[in-house]
């Protein structure tokens, strides 16, 4: 009995160990994130970010973080929260403390905005992906004409296509990922391939993403692409098998170094900018700015490790220039 | 003084689990007494954050409402975050069909649908377990998937903003509801609505729904003995049906509170059921739970859980550290204060008929 | 479509759906050990999610698979021996401490993530072995017959732990103090110490399981079981408790996934369906239970903290 009792409370101290010790890993190397250098900014503004996930989610938000950064300008984040009221008291919070641009980084947290913009007509909100500032004078929109991108991406597709089929592997049918879904469909069925959609019900759910692009390849697809969060369990699948990947939000080459061709970026600081120059005039809000291949905040960044055939960059080339002129229309 | 002591444990247990959140903000090369500031600072410092953490805690109380009814049943309700869906959706579609009727209708209108709503989704596992013998943490687990996906289906489709179809950019939510349908505000400038009003009322409801009514003696008489009751002449099966009916029904009342008071007056989804609830369905129980399973210890206990969420969002912001810290403290806390005694202690005084089994075979033994 | 076509479809699927079932299978076996003996562990997906990101992150600095795996299972042990000593000495009420343990994992394994890894690289996967003379069977072989090594000891698994359960003395002492402690005790059987023992196996599996679903993807991105833990955790339910069952529900759950995804891409299920079909899984688990379900009894001591008097 009392032998028990003994090897029980050892059994305690091993655990309470253990647990430390696993606190103690998630220490070591920790100073590699965050910092970094980052070049002088030219505005005294500053910035704050509210945004829907993780601020390396090498997407949606990422995008956002990046652009900052890229304008020189360091903002305090309030990431992954999705939870309209989580991201209302974070947007709140932010104005309160001051912070003269408050960037509400996600659709859905349009209505406390509408609340909590007219509380405080000194700082300026800027909220995406809308298309209009709900008649807020403190208040810049904007949003991604993806649909170009995806044009883009779609002829490169079907151009390299061999079967003629290619996959797509989308999350739930609704926001963004529709407008580069159909834009894809539209441009690879204007280069003649037959474009199979799945829709796996999940942002989330990578091995739902991973055995639907398997699926896709199964019924003949050797070209695969796909929009969210989820989509990296289908990278995989297209690495794994040697099939051509094209990525959107944001360069999604590291997920795939082989087999990635080309990925549509957000350069959102090409309408921050703007954005910038407008709060440095006096205007504090009341418009929504687009991105698109045209004013440079859409880029399609190809992947050097992939060997795309010169005469099928030239075609993406030209329809990017197609769309910029308007002869051709991605518009969906 | 030994009960002083009990009572200490608890605390302890606590603070040995911050004390653990505070390594791990020091190895993340934040102060730990300035996480603490902002925990508590955001939680409790002023009125309009004792505001916003009521307004948190406000569906975790209606759910571990629920769940304690459902308990006292023995029946086990995993099933809120489905049920907060169903209720949510039932009331939004209101909402929308009826937009213009009086605030004084409208307001009573949407909660009776969230009810409704919530009762349904709950209705239904409970049948599956009183006539079918299906598992109700199984029905209850699959169905907070079924409840997901008809969410996106219906928000991205018939539900959909007619404006985001129009724009083009098809963000999966509702176009803002009727003004007529929004939960008053009580304190003005302050986010705090009718519905913590609501929820408060509803655990003192609970509370008495299961000791002073003829339909809680029931409840209580099947969760205690199923044979026993039988032999009394209580419908087991019906009884079993009506506590999931009535734990969900009080999980979707959060749902319509949701919408008509904390967020907005519209509902959007990210897809998940967590991105709408905020996982209120699975704390709730954590809440019920820390509360022993009594509905007005619930709601102290939601409260307390409501000023760890908002708190651990000034946290995040006040310190810039990642959502995730907050989560894995939470989780810490969750662990280290259930393992005190006085908590075993509260919950074993309520456990069911074994309890009292064990204890007569303790008086065997001895 | 040419028939031949279609068994080559038919075949794709069920491939697709035993590679989808195998962290369900693994992670719900462990937990039937688990609760035979009379604790619920409503943390399984907390493990799986933290065994994830270990198995991931030793493999991409080391890329070994069989580091990543042994990674995993050190993770199971850990958290094996927390959750045990918070149940079983502690006393600590099951559900809410399962709850616990989840968030830790969710939120943990997502914190190191962002502090260790930063973006989603891809890491070495688990690579497929035909077995010999079986995976030649023309159709039938590959999607039967070709798997990862730890989908085949998934199924191997199935048949061990029945077998453990029913005729070891090990497992007969898991099932008495499961059903009654107090009868084990007075027999000698030390009811702590049979359920650590289960409590470690329970969790060392949902380790595994984690293990195998991240070195089949690939690549992890934070929270990515989206709640398969606590699916496996309702496989249990379905299977009554007994690893044939389990089985059953794993594969019955992975297999409709597999169907409608493969319908998805033929377009033989609509778009605007999509999310109606992705109720599927979880509406025939529940069916399927309503038809086959006799009236099973969980085991009576479940969630019962052992006080001995």
């Amino acid at each position: 009995m009392n032998n028990k009792r003994k090897s029980l409370s050892i059994m305690r101290l091993l655990a309470l160990l253990l647990s430390l010790a696993m606190v103690a890993a998630a220490c070591g190397g920790s100073d590699d994130a965050g910092g970094g250098s980052v070049a002088e900014s030219d505005t005294d503004l500053t910035f704050a970010i509210v945004a829907p996930s993780a601020s390396d989610d090498l997407a949606f938000t990422q995008s956002m973080v990046d652009a900052v950064k890229a304008l020189g300008i360091e903002p305090q984040i309030t990431d992954g929260t999705f939870v309209v009221e989580e991201a209302a008291s974070a947007i709140r919070g932010y104005a309160d403390d001051g912070v003269n641009v408050v960037i509400a980084h996600g659709t859905q947290y349009g209505a406390s905005l509408a609340e909590i913009a007219p509380d405080f007509p000194d700082t300026t909100f800027i909220w995406g992906t809308a298309t209009d500032t709900q008649g807020l004078d403190n208040v810049f929109a904007y949003y991604p004409e993806a649909n170009e991108g995806g044009y883009v991406n779609g002829v490169m597709a079907a151009a390299l296509t061999n079967s003629g089929v290619i996959g797509v592997v989308g999350p739930v049918e609704a926001g963004d990922a529709v407008a580069y879904v159909n834009g894809f469909a539209k441009g690879a069925e204007a280069g003649g391939a037959e474009v199979n959609i799945t829709y796996t019900g999940s942002f989330g759910d990578v091995a739902l993403a991973s055995e639907a692009a398997q699926a896709h390849l199964t019924n003949n697809a050797d070209v695969l692409t796909g929009s969210a969060q989820m989509v990296v369990g289908a990278v995989t699948v297209a690495t794994g098998e040697g099939v051509p990947w094209f990525g959107t939000q944001a360069n999604q080459t590291p997920m795939g170094p082989d087999v990635v061709v080309a990925s549509q970026v957000y350069h959102w600081e090409v309408v921050l900018e703007q954005m910038i120059e407008e709060i440095e005039g006096g205007t504090l809000g009341g418009k929504a700015y687009a991105v698109t291949l045209e004013n440079g905040g859409l880029e399609i960044e190809y992947n050097d490790g992939f060997d795309l055939p010169d005469d099928v960059k030239a075609k993406a080339e030209e329809t990017i220039a197609g769309i910029i002129d308007g002869s051709i229309d991605a518009g969906v | 003084m030994r009960k002083l002591v009990a009572g200490a444990i608890p605390l302890l247990a606590a603070l040995v689990a911050f004390l653990i959140g505070a390594l791990m903000l020091v190895a993340i090369g934040a102060s730990p007494w300035e996480g603490l500031k902002a925990l508590v600072d955001g939680a409790f410092g002023d009125t309009n954050a004792l505001a916003v953490t009521a307004v948190k805690a406000t569906p975790l109380l209606l759910v571990g409402a629920g769940i304690t009814i459902a308990f006292r049943a023995s029946v086990i309700n995993i099933g809120g975050e489905g049920q907060i869906v169903a209720g949510a959706l039932l009331s939004t579609m209101v909402a929308l069909l009826v937009p213009d009727l009086p605030a004084i209708l409208l307001v009573p209108l949407v909660l009776i649908a969230g009810l409704i709503g919530g009762g349904i989704a709950g209705a239904i596992p409970g049948a599956l377990k009183a006539y079918a013998s299906v598992n109700e943490i199984l029905s209850t687990i699959m169905l907070n998937l079924v409840m997901v996906q008809l969410m996106n289906y219906l928000l991205r489709g018939p539900l959909i903003d007619p404006l985001e179809v129009e724009a083009g950019t098809r963000i999966p939510q509702t176009e803002r509801l009727s003004d007529n349908a929004a939960l008053p505000t009580l304190i003005e400038g302050t986010r705090l609505h009718l519905g913590v009003v609501i929820a408060l009322l509803a655990a003192v409801a609970a509370y008495v729904l299961l000791w002073r009514t003829p339909l809680g003696f029931r409840l209580r008489a099947v969760g205690h003995s199923p044979e026993a009751a039988k032999a009394a002449g209580i419908k087991v099966k019906q009884s079993t049906t009506a506590a999931l009916a009535i734990s969900g029904s009080l999980g979707g009342l959060a749902g319509a509170i949701l919408v008509f008071g904390s967020e907005g007056q519209r509902m959007v989804t990210d897809g998940s059921s967590a991105g709408f609830t905020g996982s209120a369905g699975f704390n709730g129980i954590v809440a019920a739970l820390f509360g022993g399973l009594h509905p007005l210890w619930t709601i102290p206990s939601s409260f307390l859980f409501g000023g760890l969420l908002t708190g651990a969002t000034n946290l995040q912001r006040v310190l810039q550290v990642p959502a995730a810290l907050a989560v894995a403290l939470n989780g810490i806390v969750v662990v280290f204060v259930v393992s005190s005694g006085r908590v075993r202690e509260r919950l074993e005084q309520f456990t069911s008929k074994r309890a009292e089994l064990n204890a007569a075979l303790k008086d065997g033994d001895s | 479509m040419s028939e031949f076509l279609t068994l080559t479809v038919i075949m794709a699927t069920i491939a697709s759906g035993i590679r989808l079932a195998t962290p369900y299978l693994i992670a719900a076996l462990g937990e039937t050990v688990g609760q035979r003996s009379g604790v619920l562990n409503l943390g399984v997906d907390g493990v799986m999610q933290l065994s994830a990101f270990f198995a991931y992150w030793t493999v991409l600095e080391t890329q070994n698979l069989i580091l990543g795996v042994l990674a995993a299972l050190a993770v199971g042990l850990i958290m094996g021996l927390i959750y045990a000593v918070v149940t079983v000495s502690f006393h600590a009420t099951q559900g809410i401490s399962g709850i616990g343990i989840f968030l830790f994992g969710l939120g943990f394994s997502d914190l190191m993530f962002q502090r260790q890894v930063g973006t989603p690289r891809p890491i070495k996967q688990l690579q497929e072995y035909g077995i010999p003379f079986l995976s030649d069977i023309p159709q039938v072989g590959p999607a039967l017959f070709e798997h990862n090594l730890l989908t085949y000891a998934a199924f191997l698994m199935v048949p061990i732990v029945a077998w453990v359960m029913r005729s070891t003395t090990f497992g007969m002492n898991v099932r008495a103090v499961g059903e009654n402690p107090q009868a084990a005790d007075s027999l000698g059987v030390s009811v702590a110490r049979t359920r650590y023992a289960a409590i470690l196996i329970g969790n060392t599996m949902a380790a595994i399981a984690g293990a195998a679903l991240v070195l089949q993807l690939g690549i992890f991105q934070p929270n990515l079981t989206q709640g398969l833990g606590f699916i496996a955790i309702a496989l249990v339910y379905f299977g009554a408790w007994r690893p044939v069952g389990v089985m059953g529900g794993a594969l019955l759950y992975g297999l409709v996934n597999a169907t409608v995804l493969q319908w998805k891409a033929q377009g033989i299920i609509p778009r605007s369906a999509s999310d109606i079909a992705a109720m599927a899984p979880a509406v025939l688990t529940i069916i399927a239970l309503v038809v086959l379900a006799g009236r099973v009894r969980p085991p009576s001591a479940l969630t019962r903290p052992f006080t001995r008097h």
